[in-house]
Order: C-alpha cells, then sequence, then structure tokens
C-alpha cells in the first residue's frame, strides 16, 4: 500500500504536467490560428456530447506542418540548430576532455577541490555567464582591446552577434556537462592497465588512444548527449550573442509564440524539435541505463 | 603513476582559466565608476547603491527566492521518492515510461517544456502567476534531484536496511532511521541543484509567469538585451557571491558529514 503511493505521487505528477501537456501541444498543433482567447481553434466543447467532439477532431489537419515545410525559414532553422549543435559538442569534448583528463590523472587530494572549480560555474546562473562574453565579445570590449594593445590587430574584430560567438558561449556553458561524465569514467579507470599497455611496447600516445579513449567511451558518450541534445533547442545564447544571421529554432520558436502569438505554428515547429530530438533522447536514455545496471 | 605531465598541466591551467577569467572580468567591472562597462575608469561601489534602490529588481528577486524555495522543496520531496521507486521498487506496470519520464526532462529543451507546461495551464484555466512557476520549476527539477538521489542509493549497501528489518525496525523507521540519514547528503545537494535551477531558469519562467509575477532573469533577460550595464554586473557579482558561499559551505558540511561516516563505519569495524 505504501508502495503504491509512493510510485504512485511522482508518476502522477510527471503524467500530469510532462506527458499531458505534450498532447496539448500535439492538439494545438493541428488547429488553426484564430482571433479569439485562447488564440486557435477548435476548442473541445463537451456540452454538445458526442457530435462536439467528432467536430471538434473533423477541424484537426496538418495545415500548419504543410506551412512549416513551404516557408524554407523553418526547416533551415533546423537544419542550422542541428549543425550548430554538433559542430559545437564536437568543440566542447575537444576542449573539454584534456582538462578531464588532467583531472583524473590529479593527485587524489587535489581531486575534490578541482571537481568543485568545474562544479562552481555550473551553479551560477547560465544567463549570468552568457552576459558575461558579451562584454569581453563586442566591438569595444575586453578581447579587442587587449588584442590591439598587444598589436595583433589593427582594427577591432567583430566577434560578437556571430555564430562564432554563439560556438564561445556554446563550450563555455555546456563545458562542465562535458568534463563531468568523462571525468567520472577516467577516474573510475584502472591506472594498471596503462602500465601494462605501455609495458607490452605501446607508446604513451598509443596507450593514451588505444587504452584510455576506449575505456571512457560510456562518459564521452554521455557528455556528448548532454551537450548536444540541449543545445539544438537552445534560446538564450543565440539570442544575446547571435546575431540575425543565426539561426536556431529555439529562437524561432521563441518568436512564433511572444511575437506573431501564432500558437498553432509554435506548437508545429515544437512538435518537429521534438521528433529531431526523439532518437538522441531515447539513445541517451539506454545508455544511461545501462550504466545504472552496470552499477548496479 | 598519479604525476601530472607538462600536457595535463597546460590542460587544467588553460581549462580553469577559460571558466574563470569571463567571471573575474564580470566581478571587477561591477566596480567600475564609468557608466561604460568595457572602460575602466576607477573605483566605485555606487553601481551597487543603485542596485538596492532598484524596485523592480528587488520585487523580482523577492518572487524568484519564494517560487525558488517552493519548488525546489516540493521536487526533493517527489524527486527523492521517484529515484527510492526507480533503484529499490522492483518491477512495476509501467516502470520503463516511469524511468523515461525522468530522464527525458533533463535534456528536452526549455521552449518545448515552457510552452507544453503554458499551453495546459491555459487549457485547465489556471491563472498564470507563481503557483504555475512553482508547478513548472517543480516538474523539471525533480527529475534532477531524482537522477543525484539514485547515483548514491545505488551505491549503498542494502544488507543495512536489512539488518534494520531484522533487528525489529517497521520498514517506515528502517528508512527514517538507516536510509534516510545515509542519503542525505544527496537529498541535501539535490535541493540544492533543485533551488538554482529555479532561480536560474529563464525560459520556462517566461512562459509560465503572468505580468504579476516577474522574476529575476526575466528582468535581467530583458535589461540584457539592451546591451553590458554596470548595474547588471552588480547584480551578478553578488548572485556569483551568493552562489560561491554556498557551494563552498555545502560542500564542506557534506565532507565531514561523510568522514563521520567513515569514522563511524571504522569504530563499527574495531568493535567487532
Amino acid at each position: 500500500m505504501r508502495r503504491a503511493f509512493l510510485i504512485a505521487v511522482p508518476y502522477v505528477w510527471l503524467l500530469a504536467l510532462f506527458m499531458v501537456p505534450f498532447f496539448i501541444v500535439l492538439k494545438i498543433s493541428l488547429s488553426d490560428t484564430a482571433l479569439a482567447i485562447p488564440p486557435y481553434t477548435p476548442t473541445l466543447d463537451l456540452s454538445q456530447g458526442w457530435a462536439g467532439i467528432k467536430e471538434f477532431f473533423s477541424q484537426l489537419d496538418l495545415e500548419n506542418f504543410v506551412w512549416l515545410t513551404e516557408d524554407d525559414l523553418y526547416w533551415k532553422a533546423y537544419l542550422s540548430s542541428v549543425k550548430i549543435a554538433l559542430i559545437s559538442t564536437v568543440l566542447t569534448l575537444i576542449v573539454g576532455y584534456p582538462i578531464a583528463y588532467g583531472m583524473a590523472r590529479a593527485p587524489e587530494e587535489w581531486r575534490p577541490t578541482l571537481m568543485m572549480l568545474v562544479i562552481l560555474p555550473f551553479w551560477t546562473s547560465f544567463l549570468i555567464r552568457v552576459y558575461a562574453w558579451m562584454g569581453i565579445l563586442s566591438e569595444g570590449g575586453y578581447l579587442n582591446q587587449l588584442l590591439l594593445w598587444t598589436g595583433i590587430i589593427s582594427t577591432p574584430l567583430t566577434i560578437l552577434n556571430t555564430n562564432t560567438a554563439v560556438y564561445i558561449g556554446i563550450v563555455y556553458t555546456y563545458l562542465p556537462f562535458m568534463i563531468l561524465p568523462i571525468y567520472s569514467a577516467l577516474e573510475r579507470m584502472d591506472g594498471s592497465l596503462i602500465e601494462a599497455a605501455e609495458d607490452l611496447g605501446c607508446s604513451r600516445v598509443q596507450a593514451f588512444w588505444l587504452v584510455t579513449i576506449p575505456l571512457s567511451r560510456p562518459g564521452i558518450i554521455a557528455g556528448c548527449f548532454l551537450v548536444m541534445i540541449p543545445v539544438i533547442g537552445e534560446f538564450v545564447i543565440p539570442s544575446l550573442l547571435g546575431g540575425s544571421g543565426t539561426l536556431m529554432i529555439g529562437k524561432v520558436l521563441w518568436e512564433e509564440f511572444f511575437s506573431n502569438r501564432d500558437w498553432p505554428v509554435a506548437s508545429a515547429v515544437a512538435v518537429v524539435l521534438l521528433l529531431i530530438l526523439i532518437i538522441p533522447i531515447v539513445l541517451f536514455q539506454r545508455n544511461q541505463q545501462k550504466q545504472t545496471e552496470a552499477e548496479q | 603513476m598519479n604525476r601530472l605531465s607538462w600536457f595535463n598541466t597546460v590542460s587544467l591551467t588553460l581549462g580553469f582559466a577559460f571558466l574563470y577569467i569571463p567571471m573575474i572580468i564580470l566581478i571587477i567591472f561591477s566596480f567600475n565608476e564609468s557608466k561604460l562597462v568595457t572602460v575602466w575608469a576607477g573605483f566605485s561601489t555606487k553601481w551597487y547603491g543603485e542596485l538596492v534602490q532598484n524596485e523592480a529588481f528587488l520585487d523580482a528577486a523577492w518572487v524568484t527566492v519564494r517560487v525558488a524555495v517552493f519548488s525546489s522543496t516540493l521536487a526533493t520531496v517527489l524527486g527523492t521518492a521517484a529515484a527510492y521507486v526507480l533503484v529499490r521498487g522492483g518491477r512495476f506496470f509501467g516502470r520503463t515510461l516511469f524511468s523515461g519520464m525522468i530522464y527525458a526532462p533533463l535534456v528536452m529543451p526549455e521552449v518545448i517544456t515552457g510552452l507544453s507546461l503554458l499551453l495546459l495551464f491555459i487549457g485547465i484555466g489556471l491563472d498564470r502567476g507563481i503557483l504555475t512557476i512553482v508547478l513548472a520549476h517543480t516538474t523539471f527539477s525533480m527529475c534532477f534531484v531524482s537522477v543525484v538521489v539514485s547515483s548514491r542509493l545505488v551505491t549503498f549497501d542494502q544488507s543495512l536496511e536489512e539488518a534494520a528489518l531484522d533487528l525489529g525496525c517497521s520498514s517506515a523507521q528502517a528508512f527514517r532511521l538507516v536510509t534516510l540519514p545515509i542519503i542525505a547528503p544527496a537529498v541535501i545537494s539535490g535541493w540544492l541543484l533543485a533551488f538554482t535551477l529555479s532561480l536560474d531558469d529563464l525560459v520556462i519562467a517566461s512562459f509560465t509567469s503572468g505580468p504579476s509575477a516577474t522574476t529575476l532573469p526575466i528582468k535581467i533577460f530583458s535589461a540584457v538585451r539592451l546591451g553590458v550595464s554596470p548595474e547588471i554586473n552588480a547584480l551578478s557579482t553578488i548572485m556569483i557571491a551568493v552562489v560561491t558561499v554556498g557551494v563552498v559551505t555545502a560542500s564542506l558540511v557534506t565532507k565531514r558529514a561523510m568522514m563521520r561516516q567513515r569514522q563511524d563505519e571504522m569504530a563499527a569495524e574495531r568493535a567487532e
């Protein structure tokens, strides 16, 4: 009895506030825009009984999805979001792996401190961390001041409001998500395996590629998913650091909803985004479950 | 074997420089006299003074703190229950769906979560305000709490619970007297995580808040869109300071708790 209660409360909560809302989004994506409150039609009218329900379903159609394919803004935004997410995941991996590796090789008594230094920015407001780069990357910003002062460049670079700034922002804010899973995989690794590889004639670099990298694979996979999936729908970074040329679907959805007040199209954008994300989300969940079971 | 090569040293140094220099610059320039954030014009604390008098920011901060306290507490209760069910609950109907609903929000784009919750609240005729933000924040942060707590539960020696049951505890007593004290550090860090996630959230709060309840991130975002400002730097510095003190204190407290636990275990071994 107690067990049933313990299961039911979080289960019902998630069903009501996570699952049901998706079906509502799906329904509204099949509706039409209307000048009303709420701004879409049809709305379900149960007072008319079965006829009302039939009427309701007959008015749903795929018009908004057709619209998404006709206006090339949308599919360009999807493609460019996926591209930005893939590139920035690779960049984050390149920046994050050496840090995680260094942490795992550090003396044991340093590790908790290093760990805290990685986690600390993660606890600090995301918005503030993105904002910090606005002052650095702007035309008169600190980076340009430094580069001009050292004489590396003679005219200020335009970085803010370009895709470069978006990449920097993503790598910076998502770095802890990459470092932590890789670090936890590397830390568990048995150091004698490397020694064995070296004894058997591997060079240090070979041992790294043949032993360390394969053994840290679960961490790499988890880190890449944790960065890539949320970045595809990212809104804050492209809207603060990106420019008018930065096309990302999270921003398009936001504008469709808040500026154009076109709820059905915003919902259709969300449904398609979700369909794109389902594959990586399922793969991520499999990976996590496998790891949890391996630990148990 | 645990010797840092030059490569390790360089990557750690550069990595931490990359993580920290932007925030250090932000903090330094919050004490800048000039309104132009990027040009140093002498030391001043005047932006902090202006911040304290800014009613709009103070109101928003108060709303944010209240939302964070309520939602993180609720999320901790629900998330701990969910973790316990996932790790100890055995098989039950719809377990895969349940674990899917726990992991999916961790990576779900915030725009989708926000939009779907807003449409739900409108569908059931709930007025948007503090309550709706609390419901929204609880939903996504309970999943984070659940992941943190379940990672502690899987490493935890189940025979301790069994011993308590053998010695005559009811299952509720065993949970309260044995399980809870052991997973307490994870529950506390889960609460802290939920709290900061709620403090931090812009996108979901923008969708689910009404005109009556504006949170601090929403205020900051609309100010920041117009460009850098020293007042925002001052506000950011205060928030960074609060988080740093909180995280350092929490980690010291958990470290001490873990050391005490280890001492207890060692004493118990010696007693045998």
